[in-house]
Formats: structure tokens, C-alpha cells, sequence
């Protein structure tokens, strides 16, 4: 008889749930480091806006009161972050596709661990992502003007609002099912809110119709309060709204990935 | 009789409109392997998702090692051990690294699932490549790591969705020889496979799925003897000479022949054996009839298979 008389635990626990998500973390951020190059790539396009947005765009924007490497900036951080987490779609839909979401969802572990693990390396993906991007920012003349607990905390609202996003991108990728679709479908969310938002130019250059969305859907409201922090001037609104939707997105899509990865099978 | 450890009652499973499994009953005994054949699409991977609790079966009911696949699910994970298709490590880690994560998140306590892992890299063949990223290893060193990563918690009943699909003779042997071994242990197996060989060679018991449906359950030997005796097979130099070659047979044997043409093939049942090869032998030399080849065969597992699952050799079986 081989079945195995060793004690193991039989129900789960928290602590459990927290070393199988440590477990599920620690094979993520191996990946992640074995593939310097694809760190490398995936900050190629938000250096590129950057360059973009700095160098051919800038000078046609005129801002009042201010440079507009300061306004543009801060919002290529929150791209950076953003784009990123793309990764985490695509992520997934490979795992389901070469059968290890199969081996993962055979074994005793915790349901939540396989996601939150991913999330939580990916995690740190945006942490070097976004140190590479402040480095870059510094480069083309960005300059911090707030206190340094005002910047550390604008970048720790990126950070956390690109955790909740990055839950949207589980549930898209396991929806998908399918790395290539995963892309196409994770960058459409991430356009729209890009391009409709305060991150480029002013929502008071656009259309009347599109300015109420512009000014308040939830990227808008984050880079506004990330620029203030950076920047300076009155944040605290900005902050909590930016908070509160952060909290309804990580809340919508930690439940529908969870539900979509307890059905989800190669 | 002891409680079998896979028993599976009525379990069907739609995907929308498509019915993949139709009321399928089986069991298999502890300390035994019990193979799913069947041709692709006919329900095996579907089966073997069912009883390791990836997907809930809509109708019926299905136990492993005394549990409830869908009621005790949680608790059966703990029991089980699952091998897929593909081999489900991880690329970019190394194979030592997959066995311990895999150990991991079996609640194994750390110091044993080290001791594990390395004793499992030893006895498939990995010790060496073992602090190696997967992604150097060869096709059957993946696969001999997945089925490694499937045993690291010595799991009561062990399942093997086509384990040697795609592998070269000699690590499929080798595999053989493991499950073998771990059988040999007291773990239960089941594996699905396309291959008549395979299950001949390590199940004890055989189970031909169809189209969702069970369509023959027994021993190998069983399942010959279910399709008949032997055969007396001419394999004719010429064509033209089918015909003739058929009336001779038709003349010596006790049912019908059955030619076939593309492999200029006659042959007939027959339970006379030898007798009967030489006195063919004669008429064919009488009737001035060239033969490539003239033998008694003793029905294959292949046999059984085809006779099974392909429609028009099934009447001809009957007939």
C-alpha cells in the first residue's frame, strides 16, 4: 500500500491558502526572471509613448501654467503599469492552453492561490516596470515637485491600482483561453480609457459629449490624483475616488476570475 | 470483494448540444490498471477529468478511493495523481523545482517532499538534468517529469491521460516497466490509451469506450476470445487470383471468407489450426494460386478494437 500515511492537513486554512500562494508567487517570479528579455519588450511601448508623447506631441500641446512633460508623464507611469499587466492575461490563457491549469486545479490546493500568486508577481513586474519608466522620466526632463511622501505616495496609487487592474486581466485571459486573444482582447479596455481620459491632453479640448466620461471614468480620476501627488495641488478627492474604483474593480474581477478558473479546464 | 477504488455509476457529460459520455459504468480494484481504449473523441480525457474532479459529471455518480467526486472533491485531490496529454510542467523551472512546488501544494511537509522529489528524479532517470530548466529537456524527459510530478505525494490512485502518446519505444518501455513497479506497490491506475499494445501489455482490466459509450468490458483475453477463434489468412501474389483464393478457403474453413482487396487478403475463421494451414497450403499449390504470405493468426487486441469501434467490420464479425 503506497497511499501515503505521512499527516496532511485535510481542510484548508488560511495559512495554507496563504504557502500555497506563496508557492504559485514564487514560480511567477521565476519565470519572470528567467525572461529578462521579455521585461526588456514590455517596456518598449511605454518608452516609445514616452518618447512619443515628449518629443513629437509635446511641442504641439500648449498647456497654461505649466510643462507638459510634467502632465504627460505621470500618466505614462500608470500606462506602464497598466500595459503590463497584460502579461498576467496573457499568462494565463498559456497555462490553461499547455494543461498545467489541469495539474493545478488536481491538486489539494487553494482555489484562489494559482491567481493571486500570478497577481502578486506580476505585481513586482510593475514595481521594476515602473522604476525602469521613473528613470526614463527623469531622462527626458520630468521633474518631481511634491514632497517625497506625496511621490512615494502617488506611485504606491499606481501600484495599487494596477494590482486591481491586473485582476481584470486574469478573468480576460481565462475567458479567452488563448494567449494572441487575450492581447487583442486585454488592450481593447485599455485604449478606451487611455485615449477617453485627462492622461494625454485636457478633457476640456474634447467633445461635450465625451468630456463627462473622460473626466470620471477611472484612469482619468487616477492619473488626476497621481498628478497631484507628484506634482502638487489638492489630491485627497482625486485619491479616494481613485481608491473606491480601484476597490469595485479588484471586488467585480476577483470574483468572476475565480468563478471563470473553478470551471476553466485546458 | 474488496470496495473497488474507481466506480463510476451512469456519469454522463454534455457540452452543449454534443454528448460526450452517455451513461458510462466502470470499476476498477485496488492494486490494479484498468485501460480506457477508444479512438479520439470517444470520451477517455473527459472520463479522466471527471474522476479527478475537473469537471462535474451532469448526470450519474462517480467515486475515488471511496469518495465522492463531486461531493468530497477537496478532500479527494489530496488522494489522487493526475498525468495529462501534455506534460504540465513548468519550462522555465527546473525539474527539481516542479517536483517541489507540486509537493508544495500537496501540503507536504517541506523535508518530505524534498526527500520525494529527489528520490522520484532518481527513479525516472532525471538526477542529472534535475537542476536543469525544463525547457532543455527532450519530449519523454518531460514526460517522464510529469509523470514523477503526478507521484510526489504517493497518491492511492493514479491517473494517466495517454502517457505515451508520442514517445519513442524505449522510454515508453521504461515508463511500462514504472507503472509496473507502482502497481506492483499497491497503487491503482487508470490510463487512457489509443494503443491495443499498451493496455494489452499493463491492464488487468480493459474497458473500450465509443462514442461516450462503453462497448466492451473485460480482460484482454476476454475480449479475444468475445471476437473468436483464430484465423487462416492467404495473402495472394495477384488480384485476379482473389476470387480463387476465396472458393479454396470457402471449400476448407466453416464460415464465409472475407477478402480484402487493397491488401490482396482472403481469410476465413477457423478453429482447425494447423490441419487446415497444410491442407490449404496444397490446394493453393494445386490450383496453381502464388501466395505472399499463408498463416493462422491469432486475433490481435487491434483486432478487437477495430471489430468494436468501426461499424462495417462489426457485421462482418457477426456475420
Amino acid at each position: 500500500m503506497t497511499a501515503s500515511t505521512s499527516a496532511r492537513p485535510r481542510t484548508m486554512t488560511p495559512r495554507l491558502a496563504v504557502s500555497d500562494t506563496r508557492g504559485v508567487a514564487k514560480r511567477n517570479l521565476l519565470r519572470i526572471l528567467r525572461t529578462p528579455r521579455l521585461l526588456v519588450i514590455s517596456l518598449v511601448q511605454p518608452t516609445l509613448l514616452l518618447v512619443l508623447f515628449r518629443y513629437v506631441l509635446g511641442g504641439a500641446i500648449r498647456l497654461p501654467g505649466g510643462h507638459y512633460v510634467d502632465y504627460v508623464v505621470p500618466a505614462v507611469f500608470l500606462e506602464a503599469v497598466l500595459i503590463g499587466g497584460m502579461t498576467t492575461a496573457m499568462g494565463l490563457a498559456q497555462d490553461l492552453q499547455s494543461g498545467i491549469v489541469d495539474r493545478f486545479r488536481s491538486l489539494p490546493m487553494a482555489r484562489s492561490a494559482v491567481l493571486a500568486g500570478r497577481t502578486f508577481a506580476d505585481l513586482l513586474r510593475s514595481v521594476l516596470a515602473l522604476a525602469a519608466m521613473v528613470l526614463l522620466g527623469l531622462a527626458v526632463g520630468f521633474r518631481f515637485h511634491n514632497s517625497v511622501t506625496a511621490c512615494g505616495a502617488g506611485l504606491g496609487l499606481i501600484l495599487v491600482f494596477g494590482y486591481a487592474f491586473s485582476w481584470m486581466y486574469a478573468a480576460v485571459g481565462l475567458a479567452t483561453r488563448d494567449p494572441e486573444t487575450a492581447q487583442v482582447a486585454g488592450i481593447l479596455p485599455f485604449f478606451v480609457l487611455m485615449f477617453a481620459s485627462n492622461a494625454i491632453v485636457p478633457v476640456s479640448t474634447m467633445p461635450a459629449w465625451l468630456q463627462p466620461f473622460a473626466r470620471n471614468q477611472p484612469l482619468s480620476v487616477t492619473v488626476a490624483a497621481v498628478r497631484a501627488l507628484l506634482e502638487g495641488g489638492p489630491a485627497a478627492h482625486w485619491v479616494w475616488q481613485s481608491l473606491a474604483w480601484a476597490a469595485v474593480i479588484f471586488a467585480a474581477f476577483f470574483g468572476l476570475a475565480l468563478r471563470l478558473y473553478r470551471t476553466s479546464t485546458s | 470483494m474488496a470496495e473497488p477504488m474507481i466506480e463510476v455509476t451512469g456519469v454522463a457529460k454534455w457540452f452543449g448540444a454534443t454528448e460526450a459520455l452517455g451513461g458510462v459504468d466502470l470499476a476498477a480494484e485496488e492494486g490494479r490498471v484498468l485501460a480506457l481504449l477508444g479512438p479520439n473523441g470517444a470520451g477517455k480525457t473527459t472520463l479522466v477529468r471527471i474522476l479527478t474532479t475537473l469537471l462535474r459529471p451532469d448526470a450519474g455518480s462517480a467515486r475515488v478511493a471511496g469518495l465522492d467526486v463531486v461531493g468530497d472533491a477537496a478532500l479527494l485531490r489530496s488522494s489522487i495523481g493526475l498525468a495529462g496529454q501534455f506534460a504540465a510542467v513548468d519550462e522555465l523551472l527546473t525539474g527539481r523545482e516542479n517536483l517541489e512546488l507540486v509537493g508544495s501544494w500537496y501540503h507536504l511537509p517541506r523535508a518530505e517532499y524534498r526527500r520525494r522529489a529527489h528520490d522520484l528524479l532518481e527513479r525516472f532517470a532525471l538526477v542529472g538534468a534535475g537542476d536543469r530548466l525544463v525547457k532543455t529537456y527532450s519530449g519523454g524527459m518531460r514526460r517522464r517529469l510529469d509523470v514523477a510530478a503526478s507521484l510526489i505525494a504517493e497518491p492511492a490512485v493514479l491517473f494517466l491521460d495517454e502517457p505515451t502518446t508520442g514517445l519513442d519505444p524505449r522510454t515508453r518501455n521504461d515508463l511500462w516497466a514504472f507503472i509496473e513497479e507502482l502497481v506492483a506497490d499497491g497503487t491503482t491506475v487508470l490510463l487512457t490509451t489509443q494503443y491495443m499494445e499498451e493496455a494489452d501489455h499493463l491492464a488487468h482490466r480493459i474497458v473500450v469506450l465509443d462514442a461516450g459509450q462503453v462497448i466492451a468490458d473485460g480482460t484482454s483475453q476476454e475480449l479475444k476470445d468475445h471476437l473468436g477463434g483464430d484465423t487462416l489468412e492467404a495473402r495472394v501474389r495477384v488480384v485476379g487470383d482473389l476470387e480463387r483464393a476465396a472458393a479454396v478457403l470457402a471449400e476448407l474453413g466453416s464460415a464465409r471468407p472475407r477478402i480484402d482487396a487493397d491488401q490482396r487478403r482472403v481469410s476465413v475463421p477457423t478453429n482447425e489450426g494447423t490441419r487446415l494451414l497444410v491442407a490449404a497450403g496444397r490446394r493453393f499449390e494445386e490450383e496453381r494460386i502464388g501466395l505472399d504470405d499463408l498463416g493462422i493468426r491469432r486475433p490481435s487486441l487491434d483486432d478487437v478494437f477495430l471489430a468494436l469501434t468501426d461499424p462495417d467490420r462489426a457485421e462482418a464479425g457477426r456475420a
